[in-house]
């Protein structure tokens, strides 16, 4: 490691921001919540999350936050996400996979753009200690 | 390092408490186990485990934050982890079983902003503390770590750096208050004598029983003590830095020397910092325990190799301190404070606090309280928000008695005075002190003659016996007081009590010798009728002085609930209990040793002590 310059170093900040944001609480831009319970994870749920993990990477688009949670209830249409974009509603959608995730996240997550095609609807159940 | 570069995002990361409490408490283990379940599942690129330093929520350790959304966990224990990391971590349910309960409700709080132990600290010292890996220099960075230091080194003059310090209002915490800035400039304007230099210390010497600040501090962001040390480095004109730390601290003697190895290595430390032509470098010396260390005299003395003993001041360590050139001693907490300071500005530092004591202070609250651990509060908080907002209260229902504040040489501060707002001048003012920041909680069920004769055996042990009031005075002071909490005091031993403080406190050599009195003082003014019960009726309030306890059994209690168990009988270890199965006990007094035994077995309340 060769010594830092105060360029470097201002660089270095700004790379090593990138891990730690995610525990700040500070600002993001949305949410989206994959749908983990043992119906989602049968049905590829885990698959999706890593496609999402990987879309985040590729669109250095660390200030959307990732969130797992259980069933939501209709285990027949998962995988199942949820986004939710700040200040707007957020809206399901079921039958995801890999690729349906990839556009989802380019068009709704980064654009603001619902895909209409693969929403189930506008809504979400809330657990109890997402008080928010 | 590869860790925190990796180029995938992690959705969670585990924040795992390994401050000294924690790690005691099995944390490192509990650290394993859920990397081992999350690679079970094989959730090992999207879930980071991060051991950090000190939480401060000591008392419910091992403890674990979830972010984001800050989840708390508490009291993990390692057949807990696989059920955790299944539900919350791939499925994600988090788990109210795992997370905190107040004492005096049923529903767990989930967020750990929403707890009330953390919800009143400000964190200025503490600014990282369970956010980043105390042994990642990257993250201490993310968190704007070494940026002050670059605006120091690049764009303020020395003059410039001691005057925001001034400003801030920042005063030492090692206890004693001194103006920081003051201080800076008397050592920027000493000359040394033969062209020597200068020297800075850090004073992290931390003697306080029950208090572990520096401790924490060093183990949870060395990097804020480095950065502040090279901050006042430049302001004073020092080349060479030391670090005095307690070899009984092996974890943040540890991560004190990762970190100043990734600063050399980083080129944040030694010669040309940053290309700015700016050298410092900072040793570690590891002293070995003595109490009147964190006294700078005796402290340059054991850095020099010679018995750590104190010496008449003046000169000041700024004139004269290690080998003879002038030296910068600020305490741990001090210096964390400073990079703060010099980012954010001395006006944001002074908004916070009192007129006369700015910013913060970390406390550590242990003794009888719910809720054991290290808080970092606003100066003028009172101590009923300390102590039952953030403390949790009493436990088992007892009533709060009083405080003491400053460790052994401070005083105990009584419950009347509860809304006592917290800085400098109010607790001396009370008879009492900052210190360091260790506060000892103590419930009804605590003698206060017995806290000032355990307090005054600690400094009589650990006076280092150069000056004649403090060795013979604390010794003689402490001899009263075993007297008296044996049922021998005299009516004239609390005069003398009084007299021998004040001669102590006027002549002895050093700051251990003249705030050694103090919990026999503030007692005195605060607890005199229990002296006086103590001597006059030969009886100890609160039943701890077994000597002046009376043990007898309520014959019918004793029939009627517990059936003349016998429990005590079989129990008492002199013979002194006369009763057979079936019957009423009785105590033989002449044969009682007062041992207490007999009221600690009986489960029918039939012992009674007087």
């Amino acid at each position: 490691m060769p010594k830092l310059t105060l360029d470097e170093l201002a660089r270095m900040r700004e790379q090593a921001r990138k891990t730690t944001r995610l525990r700040e609480g500070g600002a993001h831009r949305a949410k989206v919540t994959v749908h983990m319970g043992t119906c989602g994870i049968a049905a590829g749920a885990r698959g999706v999350m890593n496609a999402l993990l990987a879309e985040i990477d590729r669109q250095n688009a660390h200030d959307v936050l990732v969130v797992n949670s259980g069933c939501a209830g209709l285990c027949s249409r998962e995988p199942m996400i949820t986004v939710e974009r700040v200040g707007e509603a957020p809206v399901k959608y079921a039958d995801v996979n890999p690729d349906k995730m990839s556009r989802i996240f380019e068009r709704h997550v980064l654009g603001g753009t619902i895909v209409s095609e693969y929403a189930l609807g506008i809504g979400s159940e809330k657990t109890d200690y997402q008080k928010e | 390092m590869a860790e925190t570069t990796k180029e995938t995002a992690y959705r969670l990361h585990l924040m795992v408490c390994a401050g000294t409490g924690c790690v005691s408490n099995r944390a490192f283990e509990v650290k394993e186990a859920l990397e081992k379940e999350i690679r079970k599942h094989g959730l090992e690129n999207e879930v980071l485990v991060v051991a950090t330093g000190c939480n401060g929520f000591c008392e419910r350790g091992p403890l674990l934050v979830v972010q984001p959304g800050n989840v708390f966990y508490q009291q993990l224990g390692l057949k807990d982890i696989p059920h955790l990391v299944e539900e919350h971590f791939l499925k994600g349910r988090p788990v109210s079983r795992l997370m905190y309960t107040p004492p005096h409700d049923k529903k767990p709080v989930p967020i750990l902003n929403d707890i009330d132990f953390f919800k009143k600290q400000v964190l200025i010292a503490l600014r990282n503390r369970g956010l980043i890996d105390p042994e990642k220099i990257e993250e201490y960075i993310a968190r704007d770590g070494y940026k002050a230091m670059a605006k120091a080194l690049t764009d303020m003059t020395p003059a410039q750096i001691i005057k925001e310090i001034s400003l801030s209002g920042l005063r030492g915490r090692g206890g004693a208050g001194f103006p920081t800035g003051l201080k800076w400039d008397m050592v920027r304007s000493a000359r040394s004598s033969n062209g020597g230099g200068k020297y800075l210390v850090c004073n992290g010497d931390e003697g306080d029983p029950g208090a572990f600040m520096d401790r924490s501090i060093l183990e949870a962001d060395p990097h804020a003590v480095i950065e502040g040390m090279v901050i006042g480095a430049k302001a004073v004109g020092a080349t060479q830095g030391v670090v005095y730390v307690r070899n009984e601290y092996p974890l943040a003697v540890k991560r004190l020397q990762t970190a100043l190895a990734q600063a050399r290595e980083f080129g944040l430390l030694g010669e040309d910092i940053l290309g700015t032509k700016f050298g410092f470098d900072i040793k570690i010396h590891r002293g070995a325990g003595a109490f009147v260390c964190g006294e700078e005299t005796a402290l340059i003395a054991s850095i020099e190799g010679r018995l750590g003993e104190p010496r008449p001041r003046p000169p000041y360590p700024a004139q004269s301190g290690l080998r003879g050139l002038p030296t910068l001693i600020n305490n741990v907490e001090t210096w964390a404070n400073v990079p703060l300071i010099i980012d954010r500005g001395a006006k944001w530092y002074a908004s916070i606090g009192t007129e006369t004591s700015k910013g913060t202070k970390v406390f550590s609250i242990v003794g009888k309280i719910n809720n054991t651990g290290l808080v970092e509060v606003p100066m003028g908080i009172t101590l009923r928000e300390i102590i039952y907002d953030i403390g949790g209260g009493i436990p088992g229902g007892k009533k709060f008695k009083a405080v003491q504040t400053g460790g052994p040489s401070g005083g105990c501060i009584p419950a009347e005075m509860i809304d006592l707002p917290i800085d400098y001048e109010s607790l001396t003012r009370a008879g009492s002190m900052m210190g360091s920041g260790g506060m000892v909680v103590m419930d009804e069920d605590t003698c206060m003659v017995d806290v000032a004769r355990y307090f005054l055996s600690f400094t009589r042990d650990e006076s280092c016996g150069k000056c004649t009031p403090c060795r013979e005075g604390t010794k003689i002071m402490l001899d009263i007081l075993t007297q008296i909490t044996k049922g021998r005091g005299r009516e004239s031993d609390l005069k003398l009590l009084e007299s021998l403080a004040q001669s102590i406190k006027d002549s002895a050599l050093c700051g251990l010798g003249k705030t050694a009195p103090h919990p026999v003082l503030t007692t005195l003014r605060y607890f005199r009728g229990e002296y006086e019960a103590h001597i006059r009726d030969k009886k100890c309030p609160a039943h701890v002085c077994r000597e002046l306890n009376t043990y007898t059994i309520d014959e019918r209690q004793c029939l009627e609930a517990g059936r003349g168990c016998d429990v005590c009988r079989r129990n008492c270890t002199s013979d002194a209990i006369r009763g057979e199965k079936n019957t009423a006990h009785t105590v033989i007094q002449d044969k009682c040793i007062k041992c207490g035994v007999c009221l600690d077995v009986c489960q029918f309340n039939a012992v009674k002590v007087d």
